[in-house]
């Protein structure tokens, strides 16, 4: 960002641009230099800055028209979806949109955890795009917390609850979250509240995060750092910016579908009867993209020590600049870390799989075997890989490979995989 | 073609979540599964049986199960039953709701209107548990969707009612059903050959009626469900259509470069 020198043409625009350089920073993103070999996964980001900003946006609408109150709110949601014009079509997209919105962030962390662009000098970008993840569940949480379903009323109490497994202040902790001794009306309209505040955090916090990501630029599919700009780059725009905007439809149409044809198969049925503090659900489930978390809590015999493996199981993902020891960051030249990422792929949606089972039998040791394993990805196999393991070699930059070069070159070149990255 | 493979791979995920989700209900019994028309792609309510609906629940089901979140105006609108508003008003009007207070401060009753709420069998939920043996007769505007299954649920409950299996004793006023949560439900079998008669011929079988009133049912817990699947056919072209236009866009701009996108 620093090295950019830009006078606009105009007149005015040279006088307000001294005055705020607006138009430094808009010539810096569509000129920004950007490894020409990003695949799909890479268009993430994008998506997820269109979730966010549609979620903001029909958020914004639905407030218009939501009671929070604990003996209205149900009803006002009712109001929304049969009396509003197009009520229904706002509420199935933020209800959705919140579905989507954590798809797209798994792919997008997953995508970040194959090619290591958590790694030096990127760690920062890391970290608060892992703050952005925890405030994402958080207002997530407190929304499907807002309708007052019955999933609604005995996901929070189950989830607030938590806070009690604190020695000593654990239950007054809980009656202040609750502002009462129980869930009730109290909680309702400070979630309201905080649900509504935390999406403009995440925009800060977004903004943060790009803009530590255009310090270092982008990480890409080899993993090498690469001269910016170069042979190896191409300018934000048109070239990414018409790549984002692609893959972006794809996204659009797997979203519209579910909205327009299927817009309550992510939900859970017992949040269309109204909250009822007598009488408890057969089984609280929370929303899918908490299962995995979910399956950690209750694979721990204690609470208190439940609630750390939960929380410890974000915050280990929060250190992973420094468990994982390895300097060569794609996985493309690290043969087994390959294996291992696979496994972990397989173990959170084997976690989410059990977050969903009631919590006995088969279903129980599965969740404890996997929890056991998340941890030891993290905490054993990823510094100790790094540090014995072979890797291939690298090539120098990402035109050069294609275009013949080294012996090295020519190997980096025959490892099928690394052609099909490309 | 790469594209198309990771999108595979992220649907095998979806569906994945959602099967376990399916999975983990823990279906006892394999519900009865009826075509509905409203289900498919294009689906729309069929119009009779909706009327026919609406009339099962007047005369079986209103008598303890409220439908609170329904105006009579609802009974009119385009994509339900869409009686005419004369019909509807006709409706309204046999419906005594209380109003007020008048410019003598006193509260008075008259004849329901097009605005009124549909109004309800019990005057709160503790009347309506005291009158039904202890169990409360659920509100039906949202029922479908409450209930896993949603229609075909409806439907086979409504039709689930047998002879108890021999090793199950059933208390008084408790009754045995097929396809109930736990089998046992608290309403006696609500629907017998003809207890309706319809104004428009067609033979009030038991099974008519549960699909009429399930139909119904399903309007009431989705009012726009017409209007969402016709818009959501328009917004899935629109963007397939867009989607190929960028698509060659894209192919276009990133040809002045080597790399292939």
């Amino acid at each position: 960002m620093s090295d950019h020198e830009y006078t606009p043409k105009s007149k005015v625009g040279k006088w307000f641009n001294d005055r705020l350089p607006l138009l430094t920073l808009a010539n810096h993103l569509t000129d920004y230099p950007t490894p020409k070999n990003l695949n799909y996964w890479w268009t993430f980001g994008g998506i997820l800055t269109f979730c966010l900003i549609t979620q903001i946006i029909t958020g914004i609408v639905l407030g218009m028209h939501y009671v929070a109150h604990a003996d209205l709110a149900f009803q006002s949601v009712e109001h929304i979806m049969r009396d509003v014009n197009y009520g229904w079509l706002i509420r199935y997209v933020h209800a959705n949109g919140a579905s989507m919105f954590f798809l797209a962030v798994y792919i997008h962390i997953f995508r970040s955890l194959y090619y290591g662009s958590y790694k030096s000098p990127r760690e920062v970008i890391w970290i608060i795009g892992m703050l952005i993840y925890f405030l994402m569940m958080a207002t997530a949480f407190m929304g499907y917390v807002l309708p007052w379903g019955q999933m609604s009323f005995w996901g929070a109490t189950v989830i607030t609850n938590l806070f009690s497994a604190i020695p000593l202040v654990g239950e007054s902790i809980t009656n202040w979250l609750w502002g009462g001794y129980s869930v009730d009306n109290p909680t309702l309209t400070r979630f309201f509240s905080l649900h509504y505040l935390f999406p403009f955090l995440i925009l800060g916090l977004v903004v943060l995060h790009i803009w530590a990501l255009h310090v270092p630029g982008n990480n890409n599919p080899i993993g090498i750092d690469i001269k910016k700009p170069s042979k190896d780059t191409v300018p934000f725009h048109p070239y990414i910016v018409i790549k984002d905007a692609f893959a972006l439809l794809i996204f659009l149409l797997i979203f519209a579908f579910f909205v327009f044809f299927s817009p309550n198969i992510l939900g859970h049925a017992d949040n269309y009867i109204e909250a009822n503090p007598l009488v408890t659900p057969a089984h609280i489930v929370p929303e899918w993209y908490l299962l995995p978390f979910y399956a950690i809590l209750r694979s721990v015999p204690d609470k208190l020590l439940g609630v750390i493996a939960m929380f410890a199981a974000i915050f280990v993902l929060v250190i992973l600049p420094w468990l994982d020891t390895s300097k060569v960051r794609s996985t493309v030249f690290r043969p087994i870390y390959k294996q291992f990422y696979w496994f972990l792929v397989a173990d959170v949606l084997i976690l989410g799989y059990v977050g969903a089972m009631p919590a006995e039998g088969l279903y129980l040791l599965i969740a404890r075997v996997a929890t056991a394993y998340y941890f030891a990805h993290f905490l054993i196999i990823l510094p100790f890989l790094g540090l014995k393991e072979k890797t291939t070699p690298l090539p120098l930059s990402i035109t050069e490979p294609i275009l013949g070069g080294s012996a090295d070159m020519a190997m980096a070149r025959n490892n099928s995989d690394f052609k099909e990255k490309l | 073609m790469k594209i198309f493979l990771k999108l595979t791979f992220l649907f095998v995920i979806i569906s994945s979540l959602i099967s376990s989700r399916a999975i983990a209900a823990g279906e006892q019994q394999e519900l009865l599964k009826v075509d509905w028309s409203f289900k498919s792609f294009f689906g729309k309510f069929d119009r009779a049986s909706l009327q026919r609906g609406y009339q099962v629940y007047t005369e079986v089901c209103a008598s303890c199960h409220s439908l609170k979140h329904l105006s009579y105006r609802n009974l009119a609108e385009k994509g339900g039953p869409e009686f005419t508003e004369l019909e509807a008003k006709a409706i309204a009007s046999n419906f005594e709701v209380t109003d007020g207070p008048n410019s003598d401060g006193e509260m008075f009753e008259r004849p329901a209107k097009l605005s009124d709420k549909f109004v309800m069998p019990y005057a709160n939920v503790q009347e309506a548990i005291a009158a039904n043996g202890g169990a409360y007769p659920p509100d039906m505007s949202v029922l479908v969707k409450a209930r896993k299954g949603g229609a075909n649920y409806i439907y086979s409950v409504l039709m689930g009612y047998d002879e108890p299996p021999a090793d199950m004793e059933l208390d008084d006023g408790v009754y045995y059903n097929k396809y109930m949560y736990g089998n046992k439900i608290k309403m006696s079998s609500p629907l017998d050959d003809d207890i309706v008669e319809y104004a428009d011929g067609t033979k009030a079988t038991v099974d008519q009626m549960a699909k009429d009133v399930t139909t119904f049912l399903q309007w009431t817990a989705e009012p726009h469900l017409e209007t969402r699947h016709k818009l959501g056919f328009r917004v899935i072209i629109y963007l397939s259509v867009l989607t190929i236009l960028v698509y060659f866009s894209m192919k276009k701009i990133w040809s002045r470069i080597e790399t292939e996108v």
